[in-house]
C-alpha cells in the first residue's frame, strides 16, 4: 500500500524532525541560562584552570555567581603573577544602540574591575576598555551569539 | 583637502513672486502625488562643449548637470521627472521661449531649462524655472564657478527650484560623513568617509588602521567630531576635513564619546566614562574649559542640543531602562519625555526645533521614529530587524540612518547600509555608498 507506506515514512521523517529539534533545544539550554552564557565555546585561558571571560544578561552588569567564580580564579592568578597587567575589554551585544552599548561595554568591565579589587588587585593593574558592539566573537543574529557577545574579557597586557 | 568653493550668484532676472503661480508642491503629505516637472537638458554649443569636455573628461556638461538635478527632484520624492524622450522642444529654443502648449501636453507643470557657456575658463550656468500651466516664468539664476564644480551646480539648481516650488530650502548642495565599513562582522574595519548627499565624491578621510564611529558635522563650518581608537585609547576627536588636521578633545583619563556640536558649532558636548559610570560633558572649543552637565550614577550619553542652544536631550537608564530626557543646557530641570513601550535611543533635535527623531527597540524590532519635544505625538517611520541613529537633513524634511541586517544560521550575510526617510514617513530608500556604511551625519548647505 503506497499510502500507507508514505504515511509511514512522514511519520518517521517527524519523529526524526522532533528528536532533532530537542537535541537543538537542550543544546541551547544547556549553553545558556537565563539569558546568560554558560558554555564554554568561546573561552579562552589565561593559565590552567582560569577562564578569561565573564558572561552578562541583556542589558545587565550584575556579575553572576559564575562571573564571580571566574574572577576569584583570575585574582588568585594574577596575585601569584604580579608582574602582569591586564586590560578588561567590555562588550555588548548588536542589539542596542551603538552610543549606549559604548556605555554599556564599559558598565561591564568596570563591573569586573572591581571585583577582581575586592580580591586585592591593585587598580594599576588593570585597564578598562569598551568595544561596544563592535567586536563581536560570534556573528550570529540569535539569542545565543548574543549571549556570547555580552562579555567582559580579561586580557595580558604585558 | 577638499577645497572650498566660492561660487557667485547674479541674479538675471528677479522672479514675479506676486504673480499667480498656478503649481505648488505640497509637501506636508509626502510622496503620494509627486510633481510632474520637465528638466531640460541644459543647452551648450559645440565650442562649449569641446573645450569641457577636454577639461572634464566627461561629454554634454548640460546634460550631466541636468541629470544631477532630476535624480535629485526625483530621490526628494516630491517630484516626477518626466521621460525625457517626450519632450519636442530643442533645449536651447526652449530656454528662450518654451512653447507651453508642447509641455503641457506630455502633463509637465513645471519646466527647468538652461544653458551653459565657458568665458574666461570659468563655467557660467543659467538656468530658468517655468510655470508651463500658467505660461510663466517663475525664476531665473545664473551661476559662474570653475568648471570641476559642474556637480555642485546641478545641487545648487535643485535646492532653488526646490525652495520656490516647496517655500522650504533645499538640502542638495550638502554632504554626508559616515563610517565606511567592510570586512567580516566580528573583524570589522572602518574608515570615515565624506560624500556628496547624492552618493558622489566618495572620499576617504581615515585609512582603517583604527576604529572610527559616530562622525558629526559642526553646522557652521566643515569641521567634525567623531570617535576613533587610536592607540586604542577611545577619545573624541576633531577633525578639519579642509586641512586634514585632527586633535583629540580635552584631556580625559577614560573614554569620550558620543560627541555633538553646540548649534553655534563652539562646543562639543559628549559623555565622559570614569569607573565605569558615563554623563555628560561639554568642552568650549574656544578656551578648552570643560564642564560636567550631569552627575548620576545611571548612563547618561547621546546627547544633542535643540537648535537655539537652550536645550539637551539625551539618552539615560535612569528610570532601569534606556530612555529619552531633556534638559536645560546647565544640566538643571532634567524631565524624562518617552513613555511608550520599549527602549528609546540615540535622540536628535530637528533643526526646526519642534521634533526630536530617535531609535526605538520594541518586542525585538528597531524604529526610527520622531516626537515632540514634550514626548508627546510620537510617530514611528520605520520598522527594521536593525536600524539607528537618525541623523536630520539641515532643512529638518529628511532623516538618514543606518540599517544592519540580519545574518543566517551560519553567521552570514551581515551588509550595513544608509537609508533615508521622509519626515511623513514615506519615500523610504537606500543612500548609495561605494561600500558598506553607517552612522551617516548630514551637513549644513554649504551655500546659502
Amino acid at each position: 500500500m503506497n499510502l500507507s507506506k508514505f504515511f509511514k515514512n512522514a511519520f518517521l521523517v517527524m519523529l526524526a524532525c522532533l528528536v532533532l529539534s530537542a537535541c537543538a533545544t537542550k543544546k541551547v539550554q544547556n549553553q545558556m541560562q537565563g539569558d546568560v552564557y554558560t558554555g564554554t565555546e568561546t573561552v579562552e585561558y589565561l593559565a590552567s584552570g582560569v577562564p578569561d571571560r565573564v558572561f552578562f544578561a541583556t542589558n545587565e552588569s550584575v556579575l553572576t555567581t559564575a562571573s564571580r567564580d571566574t574572577l576569584r580564579k583570575q585574582a588568585e592568578w594574577l596575585r601569584k603573577n604580579s608582574k602582569i597587567n591586564v586590560v578588561l575589554e567590555g562588550h555588548a551585544d548588536e542589539r542596542g544602540t551603538r552610543e549606549y552599548n559604548l556605555a554599556l561595554g564599559e558598565r561591564r568591565a568596570n563591573a569586573a574591575k572591581d571585583y577582581l579589587m575586592t580580591y586585592g588587585i591593585s587598580a594599576n593593574r588593570i585597564s578598562v576598555i569598551s568595544y561596544g558592539k563592535e567586536r563581536p566573537v560570534d556573528s550570529g543574529s540569535n539569542p545565543l551569539a548574543w549571549s556570547k557577545n555580552r562579555r567582559s574579557v580579561t586580557v595580558k597586557a604585558n | 583637502m577638499i577645497k572650498k568653493i566660492k561660487l557667485s550668484i547674479i541674479l538675471l532676472i528677479i522672479a514675479t513672486a506676486q504673480s499667480n503661480a498656478l503649481i505648488e508642491v505640497d509637501i506636508t503629505r509626502g510622496n503620494l502625488d509627486p510633481l510632474p516637472i520637465a528638466v531640460s537638458p541644459l543647452s551648450a554649443d559645440k565650442d562649449t562643449n569641446e573645450k569641457l569636455t577636454k577639461e572634464l573628461k566627461i561629454d554634454k556638461v548640460g546634460q550631466e548637470i541636468s541629470s544631477v538635478v532630476e535624480n535629485n527632484l526625483r530621490n526628494s520624492g516630491l517630484f516626477n521627472p518626466l521621460n525625457k524622450d517626450a519632450f519636442l522642444q530643442k533645449p536651447n529654443i526652449a530656454h528662450l521661449k518654451p512653447r507651453f502648449e508642447d509641455w503641457s501636453l506630455i502633463k509637465a507643470q513645471a519646466l527647468i531649462t538652461g544653458k551653459v557657456t565657458l568665458k574666461d575658463e570659468k563655467l557660467r550656468v543659467e538656468f530658468r524655472l517655468w510655470d508651463v500651466l500658467a505660461g510663466k516664468e517663475m525664476m531665473a539664476l545664473a551661476f559662474t564657478t570653475v568648471p570641476s564644480n559642474w556637480r555642485r551646480v546641478g545641487h545648487i539648481i535643485t535646492d532653488k527650484v526646490y525652495e520656490r516650488l516647496t517655500g522650504e530650502k533645499g538640502y542638495f548642495d550638502t554632504r554626508i560623513i559616515y563610517v565606511a565599513e567592510e570586512g567580516p562582522k566580528t573583524k570589522r574595519i572602518k574608515k570615515l568617509a565624506i560624500m556628496d548627499q547624492d552618493g558622489s565624491n566618495t572620499k576617504y578621510l581615515t585609512l582603517g588602521n583604527e576604529l572610527v564611529l559616530t562622525p558629526r558635522f559642526n553646522p557652521t563650518n566643515q569641521m567634525v567630531t567623531y570617535l576613533s581608537y587610536f592607540r586604542n585609547l577611545p577619545r573624541v576627536y576633531l577633525l578639519d576635513i579642509e586641512t586634514g588636521i585632527q586633535e583629540v578633545v580635552g584631556d580625559f583619563p577614560g573614554m569620550t564619546f558620543a560627541p555633538r556640536f553646540s548649534p553655534d558649532g563652539k562646543k562639543i558636548i559628549m559623555s565622559f566614562a570614569m569607573d565605569g559610570n558615563s554623563d555628560i560633558y561639554t568642552m568650549n572649543l574656544e578656551n578648552r574649559i570643560v564642564e560636567r552637565i550631569t552627575n548620576h550614577p545611571s548612563i547618561d550619553t547621546s546627547p544633542s542640543y535643540s537648535p537655539d542652544g537652550k536645550f539637551i536631550c539625551f539618552n539615560s537608564d535612569r528610570s532601569g531602562y534606556q530612555q529619552i530626557y531633556v534638559m536645560k543646557a546647565d544640566g538643571s530641570k532634567v524631565k524624562r519625555i518617552s513613555f511608550g513601550k520599549g527602549l528609546y535611543g540615540t535622540p536628535v533635535w530637528s533643526p526646526r526645533g519642534d521634533l526630536i527623531a530617535f531609535t526605538k527597540l520594541h518586542k525585538g524590532k528597531f524604529y526610527i521614529g520622531v516626537m515632540r519635544t514634550d514626548g508627546s505625538g510620537e510617530r514611528l517611520l520605520t520598522e527594521n530587524y536593525y536600524q539607528e541613529a537618525p541623523s536630520w537633513s539641515p532643512n529638518g524634511r529628511v532623516l538618514i540612518f543606518y540599517r544592519e541586517t540580519k545574518t543566517d544560521s551560519e553567521g552570514k550575510g551581515f551588509s550595513a547600509k544608509l537609508w533615508s526617510i521622509d519626515l511623513t514617513g514615506y519615500n523610504e530608500r537606500m543612500v548609495n555608498t561605494e561600500s558598506d556604511a553607517s552612522d551617516p551625519s548630514w551637513s549644513s548647505l554649504l551655500s546659502n
